[in-house]
């Protein structure tokens, strides 16, 4: 109903030079969302230090693409980015974010607020604070409706308890008229799932889902997202640490490192064939490998700060496969099926996930 | 609603108490303030016998307690007594005054409440920000500012030299509207601005903790503008808060009205008390006190309504 689709014109894109391998790719036309040399810098007291480096990605319509990188890497960043949630003061965003044809980096914040709930929705990773303590969560989600769409109250009320039931909540009705606190974190993502969904999204991104959330909860919930994400044909972003749920769910993904993307792919290939050293270590830590070992801990160091980025592959302190050529900056670059930010990814055989 | 109605009686059980030790303790502390009301009461040149026998009728002799229970009982009753002086009812002299008090303190707490609150609002959306640190330090000095040298200064200022308002006295709001403002206008003043000072604090840091948690980014996320944000959700998180801390308020201008009535001279029920408590008459100033706390009382029950109905979380954590 909002909807300007194809009114917005397309910022010609800037390619600096140096970066022509992050515009190599081909931007589809059916590509829903695609984001290009997306940076994000923010200022403290000693300056400007850089936390996203030329971030590169698209979403297909109604296609799930699963977002993966270690603790600090910068995949929040990357959603709030989308959105134009980031912070005003002491933050600067450059690159192009084109969703649905326009470029939302361009576009200022009233335009935002159409995009923001309508077109994408939202589900963050702590449910337990995510939601208005003094509203009803049928109010909230009703006010998500009448933000977007000129309906009565009532109206709006109804097409609450209508996502709701939408989410699998039995007793949808009464739910509405209960205040978040007396929900359980199960049930509270399930109602930002719904309050997301409402106004029927092209692209919902979901930023760790189900971290916060029990062991048989999380299946629930995981499945419940993809099972909407199916019949509404909403494009799915989903943000983890937690390599085995891309595996279960995603059919593309992107893994993420120091602030960049490191390899881009098909997930059933990359799992079989990881091309850049940090994701096949991310596939080690994957349950049933040999070394049955918790998250990433199968990958010696940590990730250097921001202020200490090597100049030269930001992985190479950590990487054992690191020759020479490695001290060079490194490009994200066409390899097969993929994209991959590693010089040596053509010569690497790097071990896959056990079959 | 259920929770509603145990929260009131709870309350209500908690006033009681609170009603009849208050009482007790000013009934009890003027039997410290030096001279005997007997004394006075019976004249300069009165017998010892005479003496005796005024403070028998008047029940002095009793033990404390008994004079106390006998006060409770007729208080009870809707009887406080005479005053040990005019021989007036005690009620007739508080239904005089009260109104007068009252103006003063309501007047403050309006002309506080619209001031304090859109500055600590203002103070917080712009933290960090010019206007926030010249709310922030102002509001300090006017914490610390106290209201009966301030009352001095504006009597001083703008009725003794500048003739803007009458010195002294007090008019009928509803016989006189224009000439009870303009009474009230200056005492108002001088008991409002610590309160628009804790008011403003309050409400700033109480908003900007709220504006920080983490469902504000949610509603970002689904599309509301600043203004949705800050007035429905930022206000209606802190008005719990809020409205309890003006609850406080009230009774700090009752206590307050006491010197500031003194400095105006306004005939209400804070100079009445300071008045009698030196004469030492006795039920007229049980009588204010019993007034006064059922006001703050009642002030108070009021404000736990409206916030439990305002915030489900105090219902909850009560
Ligand atoms: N408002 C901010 N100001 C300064 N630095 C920030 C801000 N927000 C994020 N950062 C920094 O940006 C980097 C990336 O953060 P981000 O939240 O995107 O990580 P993440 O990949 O989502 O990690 P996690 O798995 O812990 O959620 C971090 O080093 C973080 O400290
Ligand atoms: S570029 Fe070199 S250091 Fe970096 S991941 Fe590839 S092999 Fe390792
Ligand atoms: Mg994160």
């Amino acid at each position: 109903m909002l909807s300007r689709a194809g009114t917005g014109k397309t910022t010609p894109m800037s390619v600096a030079a140096g970066k022509v391998s992050d515009s190599e790719k081909q931007v589809s036309t059916s590509a829903l969302l695609d984001v290009r040399d997306l940076s994000v810098s923010f200022r403290d007291d000693a300056g400007w230090v850089q936390m996203l480096n030329n971030v590169a990605f698209t979403v297909k319509r109604g296609e799930t693409l699963g977002i993966v990188g270690e603790s600090g890497c910068g995949k929040s960043l990357t959603a709030l980015s989308v959105m134009g949630l980031l912070p005003k003061r002491g933050c600067r965003r450059t690159g192009a974010i084109v969703f649905d044809g326009r470029d939302l980096a361009a576009l200022g914040e009233s335009g935002m607020r159409q995009i923001r709930g309508r077109q994408i929705g939202m589900v963050f990773q702590e449910p337990m604070s995510a939601l208005d303590p003094v509203f009803t969560v049928g109010d909230q989600i009703a006010e998500t409706v009448r933000t977007h769409f000129p309906v009565s109250q009532r109206e709006a009320k109804e097409r609450a308890v209508e996502a709701l039931a939408s989410v699998r909540i039995a007793g949808p009705a009464n739910c509405a008229t209960q205040y978040p606190m007396s929900l359980s974190g199960g049930m509270r993502q399930r109602v930002m799932i719904a309050m997301a969904l409402v106004c029927e999204p092209k692209l919902l991104i979901a930023d760790e889902p189900t971290t916060a959330l029990d062991v048989t909860i999380q299946a629930q919930i995981m499945e419940l997202l993809l099972e909407l994400g199916q019949r509404t044909g909403t494009a799915l972003l989903f943000i983890t640490h937690n390599l085995g749920l891309i595996a279960e769910s995603c059919e593309r993904m992107i893994a993420m490192y120091a602030g960049e993307v490191v390899e881009d792919g098909p997930v059933e290939s990359i799992l079989q064939r990881p091309l850049h050293p940090y994701t096949a270590g991310l596939l080690e830590s994957l349950p049933g490998r040999r070394a049955p070992k918790s998250r990433l801990s199968s990958i010696p160091g940590r990730v250097p700060s921001a202020r200490e980025m090597p100049v030269g592959c930001r992985f190479g302190p950590r990487c054992n496969y690191a020759a020479a050529a490695c001290q060079e900056p490194q490009r994200l670059r066409a390899v097969d099926d993929r994209h991959v930010r590693c010089v040596r990814a053509s010569d690497l055989a790097l071990a896959g996930a056990g079959v | 609603m259920n929770k509603l109605w145990r929260l009131l009686g709870r309350r209500l059980l908690q006033f009681l108490p609170i009603l009849v030790f208050a009482t007790f303790v000013v009934f009890g502390l003027l039997q410290l303030v030096p001279g005997d009301p007997a004394l006075s009461l019976a004249g300069d040149y009165a017998s010892t016998q005479r003496i005796a026998e005024i403070r028998h009728e008047y029940g002095f002799d009793q033990p404390l307690v008994v004079q106390y229970g006998i006060w409770l009982w007729h208080a009870m009753h809707g009887n406080l007594g005479l005053s040990l002086f005019s021989s007036e009812p005690v009620t007739q002299l508080i239904e005089d005054r009260l109104p007068n008090t009252i103006m003063v303190a309501v007047y403050a707490l309006v002309v506080a409440s619209a001031i304090g609150i859109p500055l600590g609002v203002l103070a917080a959306t712009r933290s960090g920000s010019k206007i926030d640190s010249f709310v922030t330090s102002t509001a300090s000095m006017g914490v610390a500012l106290p209201s009966f040298w301030l009352a001095m200064i504006l009597a001083l200022q703008f009725s003794l030299y500048r003739h803007w308002f009458p010195t002294t006295g007090a008019a009928d709001f509803f016989t006189d509207p224009a000439g009870a403002i303009s009474h009230a206008t200056l005492p108002a003043i001088a008991l409002a601005v610590g309160v628009v000072a804790t008011l403003a604090r309050q409400v700033r840091s109480d908003l900007l903790e709220v504006l920080n948690q983490q469902y504000m980014r949610t509603l970002r996320a689904k599309g509301l503008s600043n203004g949705a944000i800050l007035w429905k959700h930022g206000l209606r998180n802190v008005s719990a808060t809020l409205l309890t801390l003006t609850g406080l308020q009230v009774n700090r201008l009752f206590s307050g009205a006491v010197v500031i009535e003194a400095v105006f001279a306004i005939p209400g029920v804070g100079s009445l008390v300071s008045y009698s408590a030196i004469n030492k008459d006795f039920p007229v100033v049980q009588g204010v006190v019993l007034v006064l706390v059922l006001i703050v009382i009642s002030v108070n029950l009021f404000v736990d309504i409206i916030t439990a109905l305002l915030d489900p979380r105090v219902t909850a954590s009560t």
